[in-house]
């Protein structure tokens, strides 16, 4: 969908700006806002570019440089934290070969950390794009990333 | 419409948790099995929400009998219905100790026993399917809103609320009955119900599970309070996160309007009532409620000034009353039961039932609802199942930003005046659980590190303070800490606690605070015990000074 | 009325006072950072936190509003220690440069930390260094020396409602950026420079130009020429510790020539220029509109003195371009006929001359810079001061300011009526206008007393004024029994509803006066900090002042610019004019002419 249209789904008041940025985040194939949209966006919906960079930059889960296909994110409150976070992040480090924050080269995963996803009954846990997995192990993040790699290369 | 009559029924807890376990297949499983022994007409497979244990993997239970299992497999299922369902012997090698929530017999029920096992907001959880609206009106669903529409005025409606003494669950134990008089009071319209379902306490996942075991109670709440305060227009913030809750809030709203149960109208009254979602988009200052409200308003989710509050000014600078999911979730059976009722669960100043999530070196971590004013101990020992490995060291209670408290306070009864007393805080309903293996340094740096990453930035003091906290907990880790660094800290916390703009930024200082009272022997070993050379010419920033 | 008690003295406010503004009537100045007097406050810096009795937490002083019986501490150990953790954790990242920062000693910050015996900060720096933003020619950010009070956010959204400014990220990450990038120069800001004047401390100043004119000053080939614009000489005092409102034009003359300049001339020269050719063309633009019935010629017309205005209209409301004046600004109108008239009347080469201004806005500096702005054949304008910096020279001279004796200014291009003077003001170049055109078509003096329009003076967003006209001459008698209706908006959000209602059709005028900053220019974003409504009435009333003791008050009568058309230009809107002081706008916002 164009930003028009989307904005014309929802209506340009600015009570929702947010759902029109998870829209065009979520359709777009690197998973981050492009200035160009954002810009169209300031025009359809009278807000000033400014504010509305301001305000999409305020939460976590917007995002203005692109990023990989799988997007990694581990919980790094404290429950995680407690039963092991710091390891999983090393081990998808060193699998990926990238650090937190970073896209690797091919494109198909960023890793992030992230606040409490409220699923600290299986610390620790993490978010691949939608999809949450628990009791996290060196193991089962191998075999999760086997998976998708897999996946990915039949395509 | 009533509950399905079957002979059992086997409840499989499908939420967040377990459907990572592969709760899905195993119901699927279920069937097919049930089915080839022929039993389908008298056992019934039930989808439900969380029935309470957590990491525990697929978890079922079976009703009416009680017991539960957990850590199925699809491998288990064929063993388990041979034993268990047509041989009628307990399949041993998955029971839990946990037992299933049964009706409460409130003749012989005794608040401060901790044996009790009856519910008021985790009452359907695990026991109805969540998407099936039948389900929640078969076990007495929407009967409280047709009796608040048809029977009581709005303002029997706020007095039967204050008159149980409900308080606010999402931390600050505001009595709940007040708060909806202020909105109630206000003349100016459209006013607004909203839901506060942006849980975002580390360590907390009540809220989550109870949307996703009983989503119509948190709508018929709002609708009754929506009743109360004379609001049309009911909003549900909830975490972009949350996706299974949003999915079933969804279609539960779907559902009621089909039945006229929210619309127009409802009941045949005049009183119309909508509920819509806002999906959030990452930030934990937005669980405060003015902060919330801005981000309502598609604006960046910085609190707002107070006066005026949203009870006057709130969405859309329109009278607005924000409450929890737990809080609004005890509504309904508030109405139904009455206040004496409600009264008879936990004390006098905190009636009711509090829901924990209860996490951490436990045997059994998990959802528990117990009346307020239990104690810890017996969370950890009768409800918890004890320490899992090493000795009880510290328990931090209510989130990131709880109280870190020691073994000494195990016997302090969890309720709103009885934590206050001793300057302490029940917050969000997480109990985190530690033995000795864990570190309060590591502890705070990691609570630290949250905090820095979420405060809004928009007071001086939230915005530095908690970030130069995260650097003093560094150098204690690192064991490079100043001689002042403690009482440095201290200042910190203190000065965080009187001058942060919002609640949020004042409770950064609970976790610290508390850890100073009762672990300062334990953090003090992060200092580096050397003089301090301070220079010369004070143009510097301690960056720069010299250790020997 | 409520009764409180301030430090156990008791005293009755009025309802709805904030403590800060209680404290201040028993003397007590409570510290303050992000507080903007009359604006929205947010509360955020939590400087001014005080304590009140039974409350569990200190209140902000600046947004909590006082109750019956309320109790108030202002000084207690809690209060003096809480602002001094707030005082180090706000300088533990702020760079420790005071010696070399453009707010050396004018600083709220390093004020505050001095007040409250800031000797040791216990916390370290830990924040990256940001490069500076000096992509535009009017305004420098320095996001390193930013404390996040948001003042400039303030007045860029809510005064101004450009919101080129906005604060971004959160938490410790916060920056105060400006539209979706890094650099001033790719968002869209009009260079009003309103954000650095409230700036408490060095993150937003105006380009600094004073070694440029040092070095010019100090070339023997150059004739350096120096223009000061009405506003200077109503709040140049404020530099030298005088009270706001102290006029000092004949001691700012005296510096002026001090400092080296071969010529003290005066903006205002070209204010009455301004008033000559604006008014012949609202003249011509009524006759074409009432009597040749020319649909393609606009009405109202607006003024085209402020360039943060022009620069807004072009961003914003480019349809209007056919309305705005083809007048440049005054400063600009000195710029072409000073280098051209002026150096041809002395026999210099225009390249030999330098023209200096000195004005009370950082949007000069972005209007001198223009292409179109080179109509001499250089560059008309070749540095603009602000009213800040040309008091740094001064002090860098070691001038005793307070201490001067009056001096005039030069002739001829330093000789001005009152007309001019009010300039300064909202609502004075309307004022201006009025006295010539009512005077050109009637042959009488404007019926109001004093010649002051008072309907249009003073504070009021948007002002407006109906006149009739009565008793015209033969070559007028089109206007016979037409009612002018003016208006006048100050501060672009101001000037954005007046706008909106016009395009809407609730209203109708003939004549518009728009001046960027609120109050006009004396409430520049150049001027000394820091302008307070209370500051801009004590400028307001001396700009009147010197207006009414001036022997011309209108600008037809200036006897300098009688020379000036019979000599060169001939008559207003000629050819020479055309070329010289007349001007075109763009479209910036698809960018086309």
């Amino acid at each position: 969908m164009t930003v028009k249209e989307i904005v014309k789904r929802y209506g340009n008041k600015r009570e929702n700006l947010l759902q029109i940025l998870h829209d065009l985040q979520n359709q777009s194939p690197q998973k981050y806002l492009n200035k160009k949209d954002l810009e169209i966006l300031s025009e359809e919906m009278k807000i000033p570019l400014s504010d509305i960079v301001g305000t999409a930059s305020f939460y976590s889960m917007f995002s203005f440089t692109p990023r990989g296909k799988y997007l990694i994110r581990i919980c790094e409150s404290p429950p995680c934290h407690l039963l092991g976070a710091p390891a999983i992040f090393k081990v998808i480090e060193s699998k990926l070969g990238i650090k937190e924050g970073e896209t690797t080269p091919d494109g198909l995963f960023t890793l992030e950390g992230t606040s409490c996803l409220g699923i600290c009954g299986v610390a620790p846990a993490m978010m691949i794009n939608e999809e949450a997995y628990g009791n996290l192990t060196e193991e089962k993040i191998s075999q999760i990333l086997d998976q998708i790699r897999e996946k990915e290369s039949k395509r | 419409m009533m509950v399905k009559k079957n002979i059992a029924q086997i409840l499989v807890g499908i939420d967040s948790n377990t459907v990572l376990s592969g709760a899905r297949k195993v119901k699927t499983k279920l069937i097919t099995e049930i089915s080839k022994q022929g039993l389908s007409d008298q056992i019934a497979v039930i989808e439900t929400g969380s029935i309470g244990p957590v990491n525990k993997g697929v978890v079922i239970g079976i009703y009416p009998t009680g017991e539960i299992y957990g850590n199925m497999s699809e491998e288990d299922v064929a063993e388990f219905v041979q034993e268990r369902l047509v041989k009628g012997r307990p399949y041993k090698k998955r029971l839990l100790p946990e037992r299933l929530p049964l009706e409460v017999d409130l003749s012989t029920y005794d608040p401060r026993r901790t044996q009790y096992v009856g519910r008021i907001v985790l009452d359907n959880c695990g026991r109805i399917n969540p998407e099936d609206i039948e389900e929640y009106i078969g076990v007495g669903g929407y009967e409280a809103l047709g009796i608040a529409l048809k029977e009581k005025t709005p303002q029997e409606i706020i007095s039967l609320v204050r008159d149980s003494g409900l308080r606010g669950r999402g931390g600050a134990g505001f009595p709940t009955g007040l708060k909806w008089s202020f909105a109630a009071r206000e003349k100016e319209t459209p006013k607004y119900v909203i839901c506060n379902a942006d849980e975002g306490e580390p360590g907390t996942f009540k809220d989550r599970l109870i949307m996703e075991g009983d989503p119509h109670k948190i709508l018929e709440g709002m609708a009754i309070c929506g009743y109360a305060i004379g609001a049309n227009t009911g909003y549900i913030y909830i975490r972009g996160e949350y996706q299974l809750s949003i999915q079933r809030l969804k279609k539960a709203i779907e559902d009621a309007e089909k039945l006229g149960l929210l619309g127009q109208n409802i009941f045949g009254t005049d009183f119309n009532f909508e509920v819509k979602i806002k999906i959030g988009a990452g930030s934990y200052v937005c669980g405060e409620e003015t902060a919330l409200l801005n981000s309502m308003e598609g604006f960046r989710g910085e609190p707002r000034l107070k006066p005026p509050y949203p009870a006057e000014s709130g969405f859309l600078s329109k009278p607005t009353n924000v409450n929890n999911v737990e809080t609004l979730a005890n509504v309904a059976p508030i109405i139904l039961k009455g206040a004496e009722w409600f009264r008879k669960f936990g004390t006098e100043d905190s009636p009711g039932t509090k829901v924990y999530t209860i996490l951490g070196q436990i045997n059994r971590p998990g959802l528990i609802e117990v009346p307020m004013g239990i104690t810890l101990r017996e969370i950890i020992y009768d409800y918890a199942g004890g320490i899992s490995t090493g000795e009880f060291k510290m328990v931090q209670l209510g989130g990131t930003a709880g109280d870190i408290l020691s073994a000494e306070l195990l016997d302090l009864p969890l309720d709103y005046k009885s934590l206050q007393e001793v300057g302490h805080n029940l917050g969000s309903g997480a109990i985190l659980i530690m033995n000795e293996s864990v570190s309060v340094v590591d502890l705070l740096k990691c609570g630290m590190k949250f905090f820095v990453h979420e405060s809004c930035g928009r007071c001086s003091v939230c915005r530095i303070g908690t970030r130069q906290m995260y650097e003093s907990f560094q150098r204690l880790e690192k064991k490079i800490a100043y001689p002042d660094e403690l009482e440095n800290i201290e200042e910190l916390a203190k000065g965080l606690k009187l001058t942060a703009f919002c609640p949020l930024g004042q409770s950064v200082a609970t976790p610290v605070l508390s850890a100073l009272k009762y672990f300062k022997a334990e953090l003090s070993e992060g200092i580096k015990p050397h003089k301090i050379y301070k220079p010369a010419v004070r143009n510097q920033s301690r960056a720069e000074i010299i250790y020997s | 009325m409520i009764n409180i008690t301030i430090n156990d003295r008791k005293i009755e406010v009025p309802e709805g006072t904030t403590i800060l503004n209680a404290a201040k009537k028993v003397g007590i100045n409570i510290p303050t950072l992000c507080y903007l007097e009359g604006l929205q406050e947010p509360g955020s810096c939590r400087m001014c936190v005080v304590e009140v009795e039974k409350a569990a937490t200190l209140q902000p002083s600046c947004v909590t509003v006082v109750s019956e019986g309320m109790k108030i501490y202002t000084n207690t150990k809690r209060v003096r220690e809480a602002r001094k953790i707030i005082l180090e954790l706000l300088l533990s990242d702020h760079p420790w440069e005071c010696n070399t920062c453009d707010r050396n000693q004018d600083c709220e910050l390093q004020k505050l930390a001095e007040e409250h015996g800031i000797k040791e900060v216990r916390f370290q720096s830990v924040k990256e260094r940001l490069p500076l933003d000096e992509s535009t020619p009017g305004i420098v950010r320095d996001p390193n020396k930013c404390i996040l009070c948001r003042r400039c956010v303030t007045v860029c959204q809510e005064v101004q409602e450009v919101t080129t400014l906005a604060p971004r990220a959160r938490g410790f990450n916060t920056i105060i950026a400006p539209g979706a990038g890094d650099l001033l120069s790719e968002a869209v800001c009009v260079q009003c420079g309103q954000c650095s004047a409230v700036c408490p401390v060095g993150a937003i100043s105006e380009k600094n130009d004073i070694d440029k004119v040092w070095e010019a000053l100090d070339n023997p080939d150059k004739l350096v020429v120096v223009q000061t614009a009405p506003a200077i000489r109503a709040a140049l005092g404020e530099c030298f510790g005088l009270e706001p409102g102290t006029l000092v034009k004949g001691r700012m003359t005296a510096a002026l020539r001090i400092l080296g300049f071969d010529r003290v001339f005066d903006t205002n020269f070209a204010a009455d220029l301004t008033i000559l050719e604006e008014g012949t063309e609202l003249l011509a633009r009524l006759k074409k509109v009432l009597v040749e019935k020319d649909k393609k010629v606009a009405l109202p017309m607006f003024t085209s003195c402020s360039p943060g205005w022009i620069n807004y209209m072009e961003y914003f409301y480019p349809e209007l371009i056919p309305n705005v004046s083809t007048c440049k600004s005054p400063q600009q109108m000195f710029g072409a006929i000073a280098k051209t008239y002026y150096a041809d009347k002395i026999g210099k080469k225009k390249e030999d001359l330098v023209v200096v201004s000195v004005m009370p806005c950082t949007a000069k500096k972005f209007e001198c810079e223009r292409e179109e702005m080179k109509s001499s054949g250089v560059k008309d304008v070749d540095y603009v001061l602000t009213t800040r910096e040309l008091g740094k020279m001064i002090k860098q001279a070691g001038i005793d300011f307070v201490n001067l004796p009056d001096e005039e200014m030069d002739a001829p291009l330093g000789i001005s009526t009152g007309a001019a003077d009010i300039f300064a003001n909202t609502g004075g170049v309307m004022e201006a206008a009025l006295r010539t055109v009512y005077e050109i078509v009637t042959g009488r003096e404007l019926p109001f007393n004093g010649l002051h329009v008072t309907p249009i003076q003073g504070l009021a967003g948007v002002k407006e004024a109906s006149l009739k006209i009565e008793g015209t001459k033969e070559e007028w008698r089109f206007l016979e029994g037409v009612v002018l209706n003016v208006a006048v908006a100050h501060g672009l959000g101001n000037a954005k509803k007046m706008i909106e209602e016009l395009k809407s059709g609730k209203k109708q005028y003939h004549f518009v006066e728009i001046m960027a900053c609120p109050g006009g220019c004396i409430g520049g974003g150049g001027q000394p900090r820091l302008t307070t409504d209370e500051v801009r009435k004590a400028r307001i009333q001396a700009v009147y002042k010197e207006d009414e003791g001036r022997e011309y008050r209108k600008s037809h009568e200036n006897p300098a610019l009688k020379v000036l058309y019979e000599e060169f230009l001939g008559e207003p809107l000629g050819e020479r004019s055309h070329h010289l002081l007349h001007t075109k706008y763009f479209n910036k916002k698809d960018g086309t002419i």
